[in-house]
């Protein structure tokens, strides 16, 4: 697992509240370790043409609730490996929130936001900000707690553990 | 300071009295893993350096979500499970022995008071023992089985207070579709919820199981029954909260009136009366999974059923939560009444509710299914739709081949 990019400039794919860990990614394409039958499926049943328009360092935009339903880190994985370099919502799911940072995905959690589709989107991702550059407004986001910020900052808690052995608040 | 039931059992294991908004790191008595989510978390436990799990006693893998495997990629993962089990020193429960948590609960991988993690997001059924359990993915369930830890945030709590009884034919899974339509699929998010009232105590374990396990369907951390009417084999020490704990919130519902309760597509929480819903047509009935395949499920189905034939245009599914219930339902001879019905028995686990096989709906299909999610594409068809509702109203409507309320078949 590398470590994070901490600025972003992209573009932002954006969707609406309560998408499930089954539209992320279908359960039945979630046995299996191999990450890009993962990401050839990212999606499917919410945009079929997801996997075709998504492009390395893209932005994941939703409304409240991402990421509800099943324990799936397939789910995340799906999207990072689809080339998504953070995923942004009003709020999250809580399980796919610690799955996110667990395999190094960035997420922010926003609040209310009109974000519109294709939007430019330039993330400060030490200091929470999301700024809307289309839009020209600017969005502050929920301060992690400490110990996921040190383990989004390892690249995800396989790198944590590895380093520290154990937990540390 | 009054402590929720939450506080309660985190500030047992960490040692010092915590409240909610705290952060800590806690000991675990237990973890497991699905097929689903074990494979990646083996996966993770070796790239962290984990060489032997906490303690093999309290880890254990699950073969439910697609058992047996319907195919060569999935065998080899399940191969994987089975290698790393005995590598460890630690169970696996084979394909057919059952869906995990039924097996957790079976096998007293979990008890009272203590706090368990699963990576699966069902996990809070445990909650229904008076336990405070948590659904995690395979990442953070790979730390816990190589340091026995976990870190959290202690919840906030919901309290959910039910008074009344629920009328003859109005069951568990009816009240808590209600709550979950009242409360909603974000509605306890990151937080855990209470049920306590006279309507829960005088509910069975299975039932318990039935109200904790869609905890998750209102986004919750954990839903723990309060233990007023629990009864087990073996003897325990109750947790109960403090008269001065604080609550984030309050619902109170009188449910002596309530009806049988439907799920429509395609959210858990889009709950009405069954009235709403009945002609439907529906082609395909399921009961099983871990919200509702128990004993007092197939019985209660199998009372509906007994001497009829289901409708002509349905089909019906069979998946006993475990081996053991299975073996329950045969020596009573509700299995033998279902099949004679028409049903279709299929190996104790997950069996069609997580789209991987053993019944994937058709195109413009409609399922009423006894499961906890009816999410697009949950069974493996995004073009079918599927209704939740009681196994008593997945039964009734299997007879008449529409969604029906199941009272006159029960009182």
């Amino acid at each position: 697992m590398s470590t994070i990019k901490t600025t972003i400039e992209a573009k932002a794919h954006v969707y609406g509240n309560h998408i499930d860990t089954d539209r992320i990614i279908p359960g039945k394409y979630t046995k299996t370790l191999d990450l890009s039958t993962l990401a050839n499926h990212v999606l499917e049943d919410l945009d079929p043409n997801f996997n075709k328009i998504v492009q390395s360092g893209d932005i994941l935009v939703a409304g409240i609730n991402f990421g509800c339903g099943s324990s799936r880190e397939q789910a995340p994985l799906a999207l990072k490996q689809s080339g998504i370099s953070v995923v942004i919502a009003e709020d999250f799911a809580r399980i796919f929130f610690r799955n996110a940072i667990n395999i190094g995905l960035p997420v922010l959690e926003i609040g209310k936001h009109d974000i519109q589709k294709g939007a430019k989107l330039s993330i400060d991702l030490k200091q929470g900000i999301v700024n809307d550059i289309t839009a020209n407004k600017s969005y502050k986001a929920t301060k992690l707690p400490d110990i996921m910020i040190d383990i989004l900052s390892e690249g995800g808690l396989v790198n944590y553990l590895n380093k520290n052995g154990n937990y540390t608040l | 300071m009054g402590q929720t039931i939450s506080e309660k059992i985190i500030s047992n294991h960490v040692g010092h009295k915590v409240y909610a908004g705290e952060l800590v790191i806690s000991d675990v008595d237990g973890a497991m893993a699905s097929d689903t989510t074990g494979p990646l978390t083996i996966k993770a436990f070796k790239e962290m350096g984990g060489k032997k799990v906490f303690n093999p006693d309290k880890c254990a893998l699950i073969i439910d979500h697609a058992a047996p495997s319907p195919n060569e990629r999935i065998a080899n993962l399940h191969k994987m499970m089975r290698d790393f089990a005995k590598e460890q020193g630690m169970r696996l429960f084979e394909i057919g022995e059952g869906i995990c948590h039924q097996v957790m609960v079976e096998n007293q991988y979990v008890k009272p008071g203590d706090i368990f993690i699963g990576a699966d997001s069902h996990t809070p059924t445990y909650g229904a023992l008076n336990a405070f359990a948590c659904g995690v993915g395979s990442t953070d369930l790979a730390a816990v089985m190589m340091t026995g830890k976990i870190w959290l945030k202690v919840p906030q709590t919901i309290k959910i207070h039910c008074s009344g009884k629920l009328q003859d034919g109005v069951t568990a899974k009816d009240l808590i579709l209600f709550l979950v339509g009242k409360v909603t699929v974000s509605g306890a998010t990151y937080q855990a919820i209470e049920f306590c009232g006279e309507a829960f105590e005088g509910l069975s374990l299975a039932s318990r199981m039935t109200i904790a396990n869609m905890s998750s369907e209102m986004g919750a951390k954990t839903g723990i029954v309060h233990p007023a009417g629990l009864k087990l084999d073996y003897d325990f020490e109750a947790i109960t909260p403090d008269a001065d704990a604080k609550y984030i919130k309050t619902f109170d519902f009188d449910v002596s009136d309530l009806e049988p309760q439907v799920s429509a597509p395609e959210s858990p929480d889009n709950v009405h009366n069954i009235s709403n819903y009945e002609d439907t047509k529906i082609n395909y009935a399921f009961i099983g999974t871990c919200c509702n395949g128990r004993l007092e499920d197939l019985d209660i189905a199998a009372k509906i059923l007994k001497g009829k034939k289901i409708h002509p245009d349905v089909r019906m599914v069979i998946a006993p939560a475990s081996q053991s219930v299975l073996l329950d339902a045969m020596s009573n001879g509700s299995m033998q009444t279902l099949i004679e019905a028409g049903a279709s028995l299929i190996t104790s686990g997950c069996g069609p509710c997580v789209g991987t096989h053993q019944g994937v709906p058709a195109d413009g299909e409609v399922v009423i299914s006894a499961a906890n999610r009816n999410f697009r594409g949950r069974m493996g068809n995004p073009n079918s739709n599927i209704y939740l509702g009681a196994p008593a109203t997945v039964a009734a409507s299997a007879l008449e081949g529409k969604i029906t309320n199941p009272k006159k078949y029960l009182i």
